[in-house]
């Protein structure tokens, strides 16, 4: 199951002592079920309000998101998050770590819960360590056993808040890799905030630049890649095309360059 | 090997200590009214065994019943203050006021309102000195807590108190033992403190004091000596415990 995600002319501002601080202008983006969106743009542009809008841990001063076409009025069972910092329970094995989520959720029975777990563990390469602890992981590893927390519940959409951020190049193409996988083996509809636009061409469909706060939908690119793609294609001419589109965008976005 | 270096060397070093006192009283010569030597504290507990073993009795209760109590009210008042930032900013200078207060003042204060209750005054004197470092890292625990825990369960629809049992508390756990450890040494004093300290007491305390106004040195020191074997046996309690709840924040040494 996956659900198509929409922003309706969303614009949301912060509360601060020296008056509101604008981050959202007037966006509006559709992203269609089972369908991977990578969002790019200068820092603090309001990435990651984006991403608790659509979590339903905050709502928009305007505008209206919509999962499935049901306006999103709080926080519902069929969201995954993952972030920079994995945030694994030090206290939990790497497998019971995995199983959080479906405490909250509910519906299945234990065994069926570990079982869960273990094949997706299994698909992230972390089989053998489901009994180990966090702090015994590697900083890549720990992230692997994140991703699995947060689509083990079957969510509808996932939600991805720089989840490569902190890793190793070579790292984080493994990760990209999985998460190919992951897509494969799993359906759900998925929302990328990322800053390597590397990254953005090899896992999205799409890739939205983010203008400079407050943050409109500056351009949407296609990234007409196929869906099975290796690291190697990110070499081939029309990645590098895409790449050097995107990077135009974002100087524009930072006003290092006036658009044409 | 490691078991043997866990509690011989500990053992040594406390053997080590007794000789070191033993031959400073030796050297110069003191006679008992000024210092007693180890060699004298055997005397004095097989003379008072029975008085060691009723006082020991009442201090460990009296202890363990104000840190109890401080654990329960600690943790409350931290977790108030964890959660809520006004009620931090209105507690704190409050409770570092308090804090900052010598016990040794409430013990008339406590004496006067609850004449003769002597063990609900020791109670809450080692409670109100040890509460302080509990509910200080209880509230820094939960106010730390980053953002993104409380998120991967909020974005779930998980309540508050979900939130509080799953990952709060557990993650609090290690500062809390921390605190712990202080907490039950601090406790500890305040027992004593109101036992030495106020008319008829009963406990350790008071025959430490007894011991004092007959004179009677070695009985003193066996009281000091009594004192600290009850501290350590109460902070590795303590130890114990942390190793049960909270053995998963410490790190593998290599």
């Amino acid at each position: 199951m996956s659900l198509p995600i929409s922003l309706d002319h969303v614009t949301h501002a912060y509360k601060t002592a020296s008056g509101p601080l604008p981050v959202l202008d007037d966006l509006s983006i559709d992203m269609p079920e089972g369908s991977f969106t990578a969002v790019v743009g200068p820092s603090g542009c309001g990435k990651s309000t984006l991403t608790r809008l659509i979590a339903g841990l905050m709502k928009p001063d305007e505008g209206i998101v919509r999962l499935g076409g049901q306006p999103v009025t709080g926080p519902r069972k069929t969201v995954g998050m993952a972030f920079q910092n994995p945030v694994l329970l030090e206290w939990r094995s790497i497998l019971q770590n995995v199983i959080l989520p479906l405490e909250i959720v509910g519906g299945l029975s234990k065994t069926q819960r570990e079982d869960r777990a273990r094949e997706l563990l299994a698909l992230v390469g972390l089989e053998g360590f489901e009994d180990k602890r966090p702090s015994e992981l590697s900083g890549g590893m720990r992230q692997r056993a994140s991703l699995c927390r947060s689509i083990v519940h079957r969510p509808e959409v996932l939600i991805l808040d720089e989840p490569f951020g902190a890793l190793d190049a070579f790292t984080r193409e493994d990760l990209w890799q999985t998460m190919h996988d992951l897509r494969r083996a799993e359906r759900f509809t998925c929302v990328l905030i990322t800053h390597d636009l590397r990254e953005s061409v090899f896992l999205s469909d799409r890739t939205v630049v983010f203008s400079a706060r407050p943050a409109r939908a500056q351009r949407i690119v296609e990234i007409d890649l196929g869906d099975t793609r290796g690291l190697d294609d990110l070499y081939a001419p029309r990645a590098v095309e895409l790449l050097a589109t995107l990077r135009r965008e974002i100087q524009i976005a930072q006003g290092r360059e006036v658009a044409q | 090997m490691i078991a043997l270096r866990k509690i011989a060397v500990p053992l040594m070093a406390m053997v080590v200590f007794l000789i070191l006192w033993e031959a400073l009283v030796w050297a110069n010569g003191w006679p008992n009214f000024v210092m007693a030597s180890p060699s004298d504290l055997p005397q004095a507990y097989t003379r008072y065994w029975e008085l060691f073993l009723t006082g020991g009795w009442q201090t460990l209760w009296r202890t363990v019943a104000g840190l109890m109590i401080a654990v329960i009210v600690g943790t409350l008042i931290g977790m108030i203050m964890g959660f809520s930032r006004t009620a931090r900013e209105a507690l704190y200078p409050l409770l570092v006021g308090f804090n900052a207060i010598p016990k040794a003042t409430v013990v008339p204060i406590l004496a006067l309102l609850f004449v003769g209750q002597h063990d609900f005054n020791t109670v809450m004197l080692a409670f109100m000195i040890s509460f302080f470092p509990i509910a200080v890292s209880v509230s820094i625990g939960l106010s730390t807590l980053e953002p993104e825990y409380r998120d991967i369960l909020r974005s779930l629809g998980a309540s508050n108190a979900t939130i509080f049992w799953k990952i709060a508390l557990p993650k609090t756990l290690p500062e809390f033992f921390g605190a712990l450890k202080v907490a039950v040494t601090l406790a500890f004093i305040g027992t004593n403190l109101m036992e030495i300290v106020s008319p008829h007491g009963r406990g350790l305390g008071a025959l430490f004091d007894s011991g004092r106004t007959n004179a009677d040195y070695p009985l003193m020191f066996a009281v000091l000596i009594a004192l600290a074997i009850l501290g350590i046996a109460l902070f590795y309690v303590v130890v114990a415990l942390e190793k049960i709840f909270a053995g998963w924040a410490e790190r593998p040494q290599s």
